[in-house]
């Protein structure tokens, strides 16, 4: 099947050389990290974690994306989503490789990655959050590839992948609630020691990772004969708009226990994302971005005529998935290092080789995307 | 001859395969030597529960600079201008970013000035260690949470858990800068490589050799530091808490700490 | 056969690239050195154990050392000769071997291996 990635129009390999590009700016920056240090970045021993980890744990949530099809298409015979299912395991091994990479660029010592298989350690979650992340991109390389195979020779899936597609919906949960339980469970953070956490992870996944499933779903539309149906992309739409208001509503709670209770450290944190503390502000412009384009966007996707116009759908869609970049992206992970633990405020932000590194990330997992989604639609055309 | 070309191809194949698993096979074997045996030094303290104390009333600037002083030549700890990449192993910090919380506007103006030691808490129920991968970090049976820099792949994991800012990182290769200009390291201990975390260890490499952490040594004739085994009740630590009393920073997360600060 | 010259050619070319390593390393370092030995060492006749020993799986016994002394606070070594040592390359290696660039760096350049103990364990001022 892969030879279908091999052919293609001057478009698509142009596509391939800008990633690839990137993928080597990047490539050149994490060389440059190699032989320096994590020095070249703006994290701090108080800000000890920054830009490669937040993107991790955002990614996570876009892997949500293939649940969201498989489970209503495998439980509840949604038919719609039967075409595009693909589309959504796909977007989840790039999410989830993008994931991988990003805990491997953030290790002060990658070639010692291993020690965590050498070593086990089940008491700690980020060992589990190794087997679950690992575990999700076998899951869905497997579901995925079997199930388009079957598809191009125009014959039902084999029988054995089906415990694997059931096991795939529970394990979607998994991956979002062990990457929570990263954060939830460490005394002293308090911006992040809050029970909804998990809950909150998967709201925002179940949102974001919908949101670009529905914009990959018109780009196809618009790049093949392949169409993923409107009442497929329709039905994505609802999910996104649930899955949005139910993640304001959960910040809305963490809102209220803060500011009700008046508890220093559980309020400390959201003020200085909402006006800064003590004179620092960096993320402060990030935190109103957030706020304001997700009720845009919730507004946008509750008025019937422009949630169902392509244009102001794909408009909506983009706004959720960047507001949500943005909630999980840069201020959920940064921002639980303000205050530090002795109530002063170091400030972080990228460096440019940092920025090279992370863009470097992006890219091959786009990379990885457009090869599998070119398969994927090749496939469909073949078959239609 | 298709048939025979294969046959021959997987024979090779095979045979290939053998040869590689039978060298594999022979880089895991180990040959044990007779009577080898690993101990521990006879003089080497032992303990169940160490702990400092640490007598407010006792440290001013000169004490403390001493103390970390001490540390910082034992462990040939680099310093930094920059403080966001800073290696501290013991510092200094005043009362209100040491037990956040706990100031208050009338306190007195002496408590308000004074310089209070910081270092590992050495929690009896560490945060760190629960979160380690690679159990880089773990807890001794004598109480010490120590440090394995050989092991640890830089994750970070317990920089984020500890609650008392005593885990630094390895940002950039400190080999060039030893403890001060123009002074040689202290060639009995290892410098350190980039991209591990390290923190106080309770100067395990002393224990062993029967003498206490150097900073206590250093601020022996001031009494400012204590240091016992919380297990012996007989102990000049047990006492001294006996009649005097004692705070520890943060006690209310639960990872009860074993510095104790004495007011 | 078919296309005869084509497969010949590719296994050659197959054989000259994964043997590539060895063939460098021919002729760019020739026969294996001697490590040599310094007077210390020279005098004291043997190591902690014997020298095929040390030869042989010095770095399986630095690693166990590694592990005693950090993991285990275990900083004495019972050596099979009857003697105690005290666990430490810094200390008690090197101390003998204060000859790194003749002893420890010959082999290892030989052989290409950069074992990175000397990040952090600091290497013995050699007189030159």
């Amino acid at each position: 099947m892969f030879e279908t990635a091999l052919k293609g129009s001057k478009k698509y390999w142009g596509l391939l050389f800008l990633l690839f590009g990137l993928h080597g700016l990047g490539a050149s920056c994490f060389l440059y990290q190699l032989s320096k240090g994590l020095t070249i970045t703006g994290m701090s021993r108080d800000v000890s974690w920054g830009l490669y980890i937040a993107q991790f744990t955002f990614l996570v949530g876009v892997a949500a994306s293939a649940v969201m099809v498989v489970l209503p298409y495998y439980l509840h015979n949604v038919k719609e989503f039967g075409k595009i299912t693909i589309l959504g395991e796909f977007l989840a091994i790039a999410s989830v490789s993008m994931c991988l990479m990003f805990i491997l660029v953030d290790l002060g010592k990658p070639m010692r990655a291993l020690n965590v298989i050498l070593h086990p350690t089940p008491n700690s979650i980020l060992f589990w959050d190794m087997i679950v992340l690992n575990g999700y991109l076998f899951l869905n390389l497997l579901i995925g590839w079997t199930v388009l195979a079957a598809e191009r020779k125009q014959v039902k899936p084999p029988a054995w992948i089906k415990p694997f597609i059931y096991l795939s919906i529970p394990w979607a949960v998994s991956i979002h609630t062990v990457t929570a339980f990263l954060y939830a469970g460490l005394p002293g953070r308090h911006f992040w020691l809050t029970a909804i956490m998990a809950a909150r992870f998967l709201g925002s996944a179940f949102a974001a990772g919908p949101a670009l499933l529905i914009l990959l779903c018109m780009i196809v539309r618009k790049v093949s004969k392949f169409d993923p149906g409107e009442v497929a992309i329709q039905k994505l739409t609802n999910i996104v708009l649930y899955a949005t208001i139910i993640s304001i509503f959960f910040v809305i709670l963490e809102l209220f226990t803060a500011f009700y209770s008046q508890i220093p450290g559980h309020t400390s944190t959201f003020v200085y994302l909402f006006t800064g503390l003590h004179g620092h502000s960096n993320l402060v412009a990030w935190w109103w971005a957030f706020v304001v384009l997700i009720l845009i966007a919730t507004l946008m996707l509750l008025t019937p005529s422009l949630r169902q116009n392509d244009t102001t759908l794909a408009i909506a869609c983009a706004m959720v998935f960047l507001s949500l970049w943005i909630e999980k992206g840069i201020t959920l992970v940064i921002a639980g290092f303000i205050p530090d633990p002795f109530e002063k405020i170091t400030e972080y932000a990228p460096t440019p080789p940092e920025i090279g590194i992370t863009l470097g990330v992006w890219a091959t997992g786009f990379l990885i995307l457009t090869v599998l989604y070119k398969i994927a639609i090749t496939v469909k055309e073949e078959t239609a | 001859m298709e048939s025979s070309r294969r046959r021959f191809l997987k024979l090779v194949g095979i045979s290939m395969a053998g040869l590689g698993a039978l060298s594999a096979f022979d880089l895991f074997e180990r040959v044990e030597l007779g009577a080898q045996e690993l101990t521990t030094d006879s003089k080497a303290l032992t303990g169940k529960r160490w702990a400092i104390a640490v007598d407010v009333a006792k440290l001013d600037e000169e004490t403390v600079k001493k103390a970390i002083d001490a540390c910082n030549r034992e462990h040939n700890i680099p310093q930094y201008d920059n403080s966001e990449e800073e290696i501290k192993w013991i510092w200094h910090d005043s009362f209100e970013h040491v037990f956040p919380g706990q100031e208050y506007d009338y306190l007195p103006e002496e408590i308000h000035e004074k310089p209070f030691l910081l270092l590992c808490n050495h929690c009896s129920n560490p945060p760190c260690v629960r979160v380690c991968p690679t159990r880089a970090t773990w807890q001794r049976p004598d109480g010490v949470v120590m440090m394995d820099q050989h092991r640890c792949i830089g994750c970070r994991y317990c920089m984020a858990a500890c609650p008392f800012g005593a885990r630094s990182f390895n940002w950039r290769d400190a080999k060039a800068t030893y403890w001060k200009e123009n002074e040689p390291p202290n060639p009995k201990y290892p410098l350190r490589g980039k991209g591990v975390v390290e923190k106080c260890t309770f100067c395990d490499e002393r224990l062993a050799e029967g003498l206490p952490p150097a900073c206590v040594e250093a601020v022996a004739d001031t009494k400012a530091l204590i240091f016992g085994d919380l297990d012996d009740p007989d102990s000049e630590i047990r006492e001294v808490l006996r009649t005097r009393f004692a705070i520890r920073r943060k006690a209310e997360l639960g990872t009860s700490p074993n510095i104790y600060y004495l007011v | 056969m078919y296309d005869k010259g084509k497969v010949i050619t590719g296994i050659v070319v197959f054989v000259i690239f994964f043997t590539s390593p060895f063939l460098i390393g021919l002729v760019r370092h020739g026969p294996a050195p001697e490590p040599e030995l310094s007077p210390k060492a020279k005098q004291a006749k043997q190591c902690v154990e014997s020298k095929a020993y040390m030869t042989e799986y010095h770095m399986q016994l630095l690693d166990q050392w590694r592990n005693a002394a950090v993991r285990q606070a275990e900083r004495v070594y019972l050596s099979s000769t009857g003697k105690h040592y005290t666990v430490s390359l810094q200390n008690t290696c090197l101390e003998c071997h204060s000859n790194k660039s003749k002893f420890c760096d010959k082999c290892h350049n030989y052989m290409d291996v950069t074992p990175y103990c000397w990040e952090c364990h600091i290497e013995p001022k050699e007189t030159k």
